[in-house]
């Protein structure tokens, strides 16, 4: 086939301008800042200024709370990644089976979507209160010396909890639409080759389903990082002992509730990096991988 | 037809840059009072725009204390800054010692207003937010102090007469109120409360530096003796179900008192109006416990809340209504009125002496407690603090006060610990702000 090649103007250019603008203005002007700032000991009110090359990277990365956070957000972006995906594709293939009041089940898996994470962060709360809530007393009457004001696992699992139940439906809305974008014909004809169920879902479905896999772990991962910061901060705040927080929380912390901007600058520009590489590694290794 | 379109324009906007010129002059106010604190507030600045016919004062709500102080510097370096902006106590220090992002009260009023004699306000407000001299820089606006809340119910069901004066005799009753049923004790704030006012309470130093007023190279000294005693007896009391810990936020702590699941809570002063709306069973109020073991007398305790800081940068002209809106909401009837709608202290004595001869403490002498017990002799310690990043290092506390209750560190590492983080961010805040 031949390539249809266009000649040369500035009319796509003027296409891509608008987008360009917006990265500049919202991501690389901001970020700039971050990494100027991060060079700098500033009072919080910018009335002096002293350049201090690292100082601001050896005071806060590797310090004890700062390995705490990255340990905890590792741990987390990795379970909620796993279990919101591998849940909302179980509940997608099974209400991709269902027949009868189909739309029904749909619409009720899909519900959370509309729910804004610090909102869901709320309901976690009002749901695990010491007090009040129904959650923290059912887990306790079946034997589960449940305190997640003190216990770290406790904590943990109050936050993956909500970040997972809130992602579901998202992952749920996606891998349904993936599902039934299978041509019909593919799936007859499996039918016929191979009567284990699993089996055809694992050899046929689900390599068939990669590119929609691979789309909602990328933004599953950046949602882990990014977007549960308002359940973190609505449930744990951090607590018990600072086991809860994550990066992104602790980067608002000390530069939002405590005024050390040149501390957070630092942490928001090695934050930047990690999350520079993990893309990097999902494209480069993970997604050679998916076939589209 | 064109003409007079441009005409009209360039009338139009004459008259909207005549207009402002002609009227009142706008000062900003940001603050952080929600709710109810908020309308109240509100009220104080109708009042006042009423009041007289030069100034407008314009009340801006920003969120909590920690958002009010993240707008106000963003604002600052944006150079959009408001006139007046509430700073809370923990973070003082930033804006203090920032060099020149305020214009100390004192010299405000001096300058602008009608004098000012820091001898006017009550003992445990006057020097939180002075400088090392003991200048005011800060206007002291919503103060309040730590108090014990009690039960009277409970007590009675309990066979206790009166609520403790010391830690010891807490002890004592603690298991009398277990056998009724009740968790002894809760608490909203153990930085505020068990920590700052511990020190004040019981006559202790919290900080090198004389409590870090005189320099920003200075160093904590939490790691004490009695301090550590103390949160050593909090763990026991916790594992004997003699305190409750119901988290970090103040309403869940708040709450367990409000449900009758404890029948001791200590909280602030400011909290009593809100309490006497949500409880259904008669409460009184009295002094933060000390203990007899570290202290024969015990000083008084300081502030919490926060002050108004005149923000620089702003012509003459509008300072001259600043110091006159300060000069009217410190004057006895306007501190009367903030005192009895809100709960927070009056903060000058001649506002305390109005109160007084009212008869307000008759009616409610609950309300007076927090005054008193503000008003007790003053010690070496008892002025307050002033610590950078602080709010850093009162989430270093709760993390090491988490880790000792849930038995993750021994009481001896886990004061080690806060202090040695606790000295770094001092160390870092101090290289930053000379």
């Amino acid at each position: 086939m031949k390539r249809v090649q266009f000649e040369h103007s500035s009319i796509p250019y003027l296409f891509i301008a608008p987008q360009i603008v917006i990265i500049a203005v919202f991501f690389l002007w901001p970020a700039g800042q971050a990494v100027h700032q991060s060079f700098l000991l500033e009072d919080a009110f910018g009335l002096s200024s002293q350049f201090v090359w690292f100082k601001n990277y050896t005071d806060t990365i590797g310090d004890a709370s700062w390995l705490q956070a990255a340990w905890f957000t590792a741990v987390f972006s990795a379970l909620v990644t796993f279990l919101s995906l591998g849940i909302a594709l179980l509940l997608a293939v099974k209400a991709n089976e269902v027949i009868r009041g189909a739309r029904a089940y749909r619409t009720t898996l899909m519900w959370a979507y509309a729910i804004a994470p610090p909102v869901a962060g709320l309901m976690g709360n009002l749901m695990f209160h010491p007090l009040i809530g129904d959650l923290y007393k059912f887990l306790n009457a079946i034997g589960w010396d449940f305190n997640h004001k003190l216990d770290s696992f406790d904590a943990g699992f109050v936050v993956v909890l909500i970040a997972v139940w809130k992602q579901v439906s998202v992952n749920f809305i996606f891998f349904l639409s993936g599902l039934q974008g299978i041509s019909k014909a593919v799936n007859e004809a499996a039918l016929m080759d191979c009567k284990s169920p699993t089996r055809r879902f694992w050899t046929i479905t689900f390599p068939l389903l990669a590119p929609t896999t691979f789309f909602l772990m990328v933004i599953n991962i950046t949602y882990a990082f990014f977007e549960t910061f308002g359940i973190i901060d609505t449930t744990t705040g951090g607590a018990p002992g600072g086991s809860t927080n994550t990066l992104v929380y602790k980067v608002f912390q000390d530069g939002f509730r405590g005024a050390d901007l040149g501390g957070s600058s630092a942490q928001s520009v090695v934050l930047m990096v990690i999350v520079l590489v993990l893309t990097v590694i999902q494209f480069r290794f993970i997604e050679r991988k998916v076939h589209y | 037809m064109k003409k007079t379109i441009i005409k009209t324009i360039l009338a139009a906007g004459i008259a909207a840059i005549a207009i402002p010129a002609s009227a009142k002059t706008e000062l900003q106010w940001w603050h952080a009072m929600g709710g109810r604190l908020g309308e109240v507030v509100d009220e104080i600045a109708t009042n006042y725009n009423a009041s007289q016919s030069e100034y407008e004062i314009i009340p801006t709500y920003k969120g909590g204390y920690e958002d009010t102080m993240t707008a106000g510097i963003a604002a600052f370096r944006a150079k959009q800054q408001p006139h007046i902006i509430q700073i809370f106590d923990a973070g003082a220090a930033t804006i203090i010692n920032a060099p020149g992002a305020t214009i100390p009260v004192a010299d405000l009023m001096q300058e602008y207003g009608k004098g000012f004699d820091i001898e006017d306000y009550i003992e445990g407000v006057r020097y939180f937010y002075a400088d090392s001299a003991g200048k005011m820089i800060g206007m002291p606006f919503n103060a309040s102090t730590p108090l014990l809340y009690f039960n009277k119910e409970a007590f009675a069901k309990a066979g206790i007469t009166n609520p403790p004066a010391t830690w010891e005799e807490f002890e004592e009753m603690a298991p009398k109120l277990k056998a009724a049923g009740y968790t002894a004790l809760a608490q909203s704030h153990s930085p505020w409360i068990l920590s700052e006012n511990f020190h004040s309470r019981h006559n202790l130093q919290l900080a090198t530096g004389n409590n870090g007023y005189d320099s920003t190279d200075v160093e904590i000294l939490y790691n004490n003796d009695s301090m550590k005693m103390h949160w050593g007896k909090m763990k026991e009391w916790l594992d004997n179900g003699h305190y409750g810990f119901y988290g970090r936020a103040w309403g869940d702590n708040q709450d367990a008192f409000v449900q009758k699941k404890v029948a001791m809570w200590m909280g602030s002063s400011g909290s009593f109006g809100g309490l006497k709306k949500s409880t259904d069973f008669e409460f009184g109020t009295t002094f933060l416990p000390y203990w007899k073991s570290v202290i024969d007398e015990p000083k008084g305790t300081f502030i919490g809340g926060a002050a108004l800081f005149a923000m620089s940068g702003k012509p003459d002209a509008e300072y001259k209504g600043v110091a006159d809106f300060f000069s009217y909401m410190t004057n006895p009837a306007n501190q009367v009125f903030w005192h009895k709608e809100t709960g927070y202290v009056p903060i000058t004595t001649a506002a305390y002496d109005v109160a007084k001869a009212e008869g307000y403490y008759n009616e409610s002498p609950d309300a007076e407690v927090g005054i008193l017990q503000l008003s007790q002799p003053g010690g070496e310690w008892t002025k307050g603090y002033r610590l950078g990043y602080y709010v850093q290092i009162r989430d270093v506390m709760y993390s090491k006060f988490d880790d000792i209750f849930s038995g993750k560190s021994s009481v001896d590492d886990a004061f080690a610990e806060m202090e040695a983080e606790s000295n770094k961010l001092l160390a870092r805040f101090a290289a930053t702000y000379k």
